[in-house]
């Protein structure tokens, strides 16, 4: 028993030693293998690894340049650039979000508001993108997170470029504004070949001039070589190819007279654009309600952005350019111009005015708004008087094809080709169009009817245009026939050189129309300031203007949404007035309109008044005119 | 009178040390907070200092272990086994999930990891296992000694904690090893091992998988899972024979390394200590595990011979398998860098471990045999 114990002993022991030693051998193949891999490694694919290193360790990464100004004709400032701090987090880095906010809000002032903004980027960017937080923190603010910022990983603090609207909501539609880049814009700029200038930034322009002239403003972008950390953390900066901001634009407008009018307009919805004849400078490009273009830039809240949407004021509406509205009596002396043209009518050639038009053997009535007519009325006292029946009966012995081919050369139902996006070309109706225009509906209804001619005839029915293009148009008459293109961009002031670079007035449109005729109609035009329909807003005026006034009516609301309580004043009409001045020479031309603003000579005129007085004058408009439309100044505080 | 009083302290307090170990052992640990400190940016000394105590408190616990002589460390292998098997079942049922794996346990006021316990308790039931079967080993034992290998691997595995379980798994299987399971036995159990791959491959977590498919092409997912191992790589690449010098490595100071002052401590150590820094480390590993088969050699009984032989080799399949993670052989999994990752419980239960093999090699003359 003894020895077979013994024996196992001995066996088992020597089994172990064995056993052991082939652990023992196996340990130094292993270790072998390792340093055999260390070997490779750091010896042999030494140099790779060491450039991948350098890689790793080098970054270029892009400098934005500083986004170009916007001035207006006399050099105020209407867009500039500010440097403040932003607090930021990359939302990949950040496990639990809403508690890391939560601490952060008892270090930095975090408002509801903020993360109601936050939130919304968040769902719209990428997750390894840096987004804003708060922006312009307190310098007590940077202070207090720089100390704590081991507690955040993945937030920092960036000095960032912020666009400033100094003039808040004035012009904020000729502007326009800056927001946060979208995805649609991305694929855009890939689209463009655009995606190395635009790294690194991460505004860009949305609207009016700030969107059309992106290219300008944007500049160039810089890049840095800096040493960085895995998280992309710039440790130190190597080597660096200066940006080149973005070059300064100098506008058309005059923003003092923008001013004026936005004032008088109150809070009133409409439009104005005043133009200057000679060159198609665009001085005042006005459409209410506003916005303030600040709400954009980092991102608007939910809140505001559903504010602007839904409402039904439509604030983001550039009425000026997009709003298409029934002419009305504005369009008489365009119409008047297209019959002496044409030869249908004579200057002294008349009609006895009843108050009504009819058609033999037809029973309805085409009323004027004179109950009793004008009695005797020629074409002078057509347009300044307004009387529809001499249009209505004009109308109806004109073809529309005919009227249409000459309103078109005034530039009616096609885009103005103003330098910034977003026009539309209203409606110039003619046969064709119609025809189109109901292209799915029976034939009886895409016909074209004299009826439609007649209340065509008085700018009513079909017809619709854009503030922009009554304009346009009036400036045509004031300047003898000849049109310019409307601008905005008076000049670009290179950022490298300093070399300005003047825009070139563009005739658009040679009326060619005879002198003698645009004559008759030009005092026509003096006639409504002078014993007319604009007359007694014009007393004492100082100087000579020439105008005529509008109250298209409003059918049906086109794509407007209904509100009961509102529905009444939005079925009132829409005033328009149309003018220049001074009479001779003129140097301005302008159209007002004001959405259901009643009559053209009460509501709209005036506001040409102020437009012209501060611009022929230097005139400030009178405070009372200017309180006369705010809804507040009613209400006591 | 006052010396030979000093002398006699220092001689109880000491006598169990075994010199080569403890030599290595304090190089290590030099090393690993030398490391660890650069791993933490090398500005604050905060991490550091918790390494020194985390080396401290783990060299008393080595320093208790090695006094307990290995006959009654024996005597401890089945409590120990039993409460860590107990622990692994009520970590299952109410374990705290963490990071989506039930691996703590909340006792009264503290949380453990139960199965770092078994990475002492595997090895020490097994080694008594066959010391009482000293005299003949049947088929059935090898069985019955495989069964109580695989239940805590089982439990540990459905944590899930894959590194933790191949580390216990490897330590049982040393003891099962050195016990003389047969060659045959072995080359079957790889064959089946071998065979059985298709079949365990869908019953690993996608995250197992996806670091094994990474493996085999980093460059697939390179700023997810690939990540780890193409920066690991890149950093000990570049750090070249002489290593860009302490403090200095980019990979490593700028960031880019994940984890690098635990798992991946070793991109950063070859990073800025180079080839030759590598080196040294494997040599002192190597007098580690060197040190530990000769006691395993020298020792008076079966146990505490399978036990410092199974202690020993564990301790090398940690340095392999953290070593061949990092520089990119391996698979990634969650095992530490022994005695230079940043962390207290690897470092307990390594240096328990090296206790074992000092109290083995110190008490092999009390034992008659």
């Amino acid at each position: 028993m003894v020895g077979t114990a013994i024996k196992n002993r001995e066996a088992e022991l020597n089994t172990f030693r064995s056993r052991a030693l082939f652990c023992g051998a196996c340990v130094l193949l292993a270790f072998m293998v390792l340093a055999g891999r260390m070997i490779y490694l750091q010896v042999i694919k030494r140099e790779y690894y060491h450039t991948l290193a350098e890689a790793n360790r080098i970054s270029v990464v892009p400098v934005v340049p500083n986004r170009g100004l916007i001035l207006d004709r006399n050099g105020e400032v209407l867009a500039a650039n500010y440097s403040a701090y932003t607090l930021e987090v990359m939302p990949a880095r950040v496990p639990n979000m809403e508690k890391a906010l939560d601490d952060l809000a008892t270090i930095v002032d975090i408002q509801p508001r903020d993360r109601r903004r936050f939130k919304r980027l968040m769902e719209e960017s990428k997750n390894f993108e840096s987004l804003p937080i708060r922006n312009r923190l307190s310098e007590e603010e940077v202070a207090r997170f720089a100390v704590n910022r081991y507690r955040f990983p993945g937030f920092d603090i960036q000095a960032r470029l912020f666009r400033n609207y100094p003039h808040g909501d004035v012009a904020s539609h000729a502007i326009g504004y800056i927001g946060r880049i979208n995805d649609a814009e991305v694929k855009k700029i890939e689209a463009a070949g655009l995606a190395s200038k635009y790294k690194g930034t991460e505004h860009i322009g949305k609207l009016g001039v700030e969107g059309s002239y992106e290219a300008e403003l944007h500049g160039i972008t810089g890049s840095k070589q800096v040493e960085i950390d895995a998280a992309g953390r710039a440790i130190r900066s190597l080597s660096t190819s200066a940006p080149r901001a973005g070059n300064n634009l100098t506008l058309t407008l005059d923003i003092k007279l923008q001013r004026v009018v936005e004032d008088v307009f109150g809070d009133r919805r409409g439009a104005f654009v005043a133009l200057d004849p000679r060159n198609g400078e665009i001085l005042a490009l006005v459409s209410k309600p506003g916005f303030d273009p600040g709400l954009f830039i980092d991102g608007i809240d939910p809140q505001n952005w559903d504010l602007l949407n839904t409402s039904i004021d439509k604030p983001l509406l550039n009425r000026a350019l997009r709003g298409a509205y029934p002419p009305g009596s504005t369009l008489k002396p365009f119409l008047a111009l297209a019959a002496l043209e044409s030869g249908k009518r004579t200057p002294s050639q008349g009609i006895s005015d009843a108050g009504f038009f009819a058609l033999p053997g037809v029973a309805h009535r085409w009323n004027d708004d004179k109950k009793g007519g004008h009695g005797w009325v020629d074409m002078y006292k057509s347009i300044v008087e307004s009387c529809d029946t001499y249009y209505y009966q004009l109308a109806a012995e004109t073809d529309i094809d005919k009227t249409a081919d000459f309103l078109r050369l005034i530039g009616f139902g096609a885009k103005t080709g103003i330098d910034i996006d977003g026009e539309v070309e209203g409606i110039l109706p003619s046969k064709a169009w119609k025809e189109k225009r109901f292209a799915r509906a029976a034939a009886d209804a895409r016909k074209w009817y004299l009826g439609d001619s007649i209340s065509a005839g008085i700018g009513q029915g079909y017809n619709a245009f854009t503030p922009m293009q009554l304009a346009h148009g009036v400036a045509a008459l004031a300047n003898q026939g000849i049109a310019y293109r409307p601008r905005l961009l008076k000049a670009v002031t290179d950022s490298g050189s300093g070399a300005r670079r003047d825009m070139d007035a563009v005739i658009d449109g040679k009326l060619g129309v005879n002198p003698q005729n645009l004559e008759v109609i030009r005092r026509s035009l003096e006639g409504v300031v002078k014993e007319g329909t604009s007359a007694r807003v014009f007393t004492n005026a100082g100087y000579i203007s020439a105008g005529k006034t509008g109250t298209a009516q409003v059918f049906g609301l086109k794509g407007e949404k209904y509100v009961e309580s509102r529905v009444a004043e939005r079925l009132r009409d829409h005033a328009w007035y149309i003018a220049y001045a001074p009479a001779e020479n003129p140097t301005i031309a302008l159209a007002v309109l004001v959405e259901n603003g009643g009559f053209g000579a009460t509501a709209a005129a005036p506001i040409a008044r102020a437009a012209f007085d501060y611009h022929l004058l230097g005139k400030q408009p009178d405070p009372k005119l200017i309180q006369a439309f705010r809804k507040n100044a009613e209400e006591p505080d | 009178m006052l010396k030979n009083l000093i002398n006699s302290i220092f001689d109880t307090a000491t006598r169990r040390f075994d010199g080569p170990l403890t030599v290595a052992l304090i190089v290590l640990a030099a090393l690993s907070m030398t490391v660890v400190f650069s791993a933490s940016g090398g500005v604050t000394f905060d991490r550091s200092m918790g390494q020194l105590r985390n080396f401290g408190v783990a060299l008393v616990a080595m320093w208790i272990v090695a006094n307990i002589p290995p006959q009654q460390l024996m005597r401890l292998a089945i409590p120990i086994y039993v409460a860590g098997l107990a622990l692994l079942i009520g970590v299952a049922f109410f374990g705290e999930l963490r990071n989506g794996a039930r691996r703590w346990l909340h006792i009264g006021i503290i949380v453990i990891q139960p199965s770092e316990i078994m990475k002492i308790g595997v090895p020490l039931l097994l080694a008594w296992f066959f010391h009482r079967k000293e005299e003949g080993l049947a088929l059935k034992d090898y069985a019955i000694a495989g069964l109580m290998l695989v239940i805590p691997v089982y439990l540990v595995i459905k944590q899930p904690d894959l590194g933790t379980a191949i580390m216990i798994f490897a330590s049982g299987f040393f003891v099962i090893f050195l016990a003389g399971l047969s060659w045959k036995i072995i080359l079957g159990g790889v064959i089946a091992g071998a065979a059985a791959l298709p079949f365990a491959w869908p019953m690993l977590h996608d995250y197992q998988r996806q670091r094994v498919l990474t493996l085999l092409d980093p460059m697939q997912d390179p700023l997810g899972a690939g990540y780890h191992i193409i920066q690991s790589t890149i950093a000990i690449g570049s750090g070249g024979i002489l290593g860009k010098g302490w403090l200095n490595g980019s990979q490593a100071q700028l960031d880019f390394i994940p984890e690098r002052s635990t798992d991946f401590i070793l991109a950063v150590f070859g990073e800025e200590f180079g080839l030759v820094g590598n080196l040294l480390l494997f040599t002192l590993y190597l007098i580690v595990i060197g040190r530990g088969l000769m006691i395993a050699l020298n020792a008076p009984t079966t146990f505490s011979r399978l036990l410092a032989g199974a202690v020993t080799l564990t301790f090398f399949t940690y340095a392999f398998v953290n070593i061949g993670m990092v520089s990119g052989i391996l698979p990634v999994v969650g095992v530490p860098l022994p005695l230079i990752s940043y962390g207290g419980t690897a470092i307990l239960s390594l240096l328990v471990g090296i206790g074992i093999l000092m109290s083995i090699s110190t008490h092999k003359q009390l034992v008659s045999t």
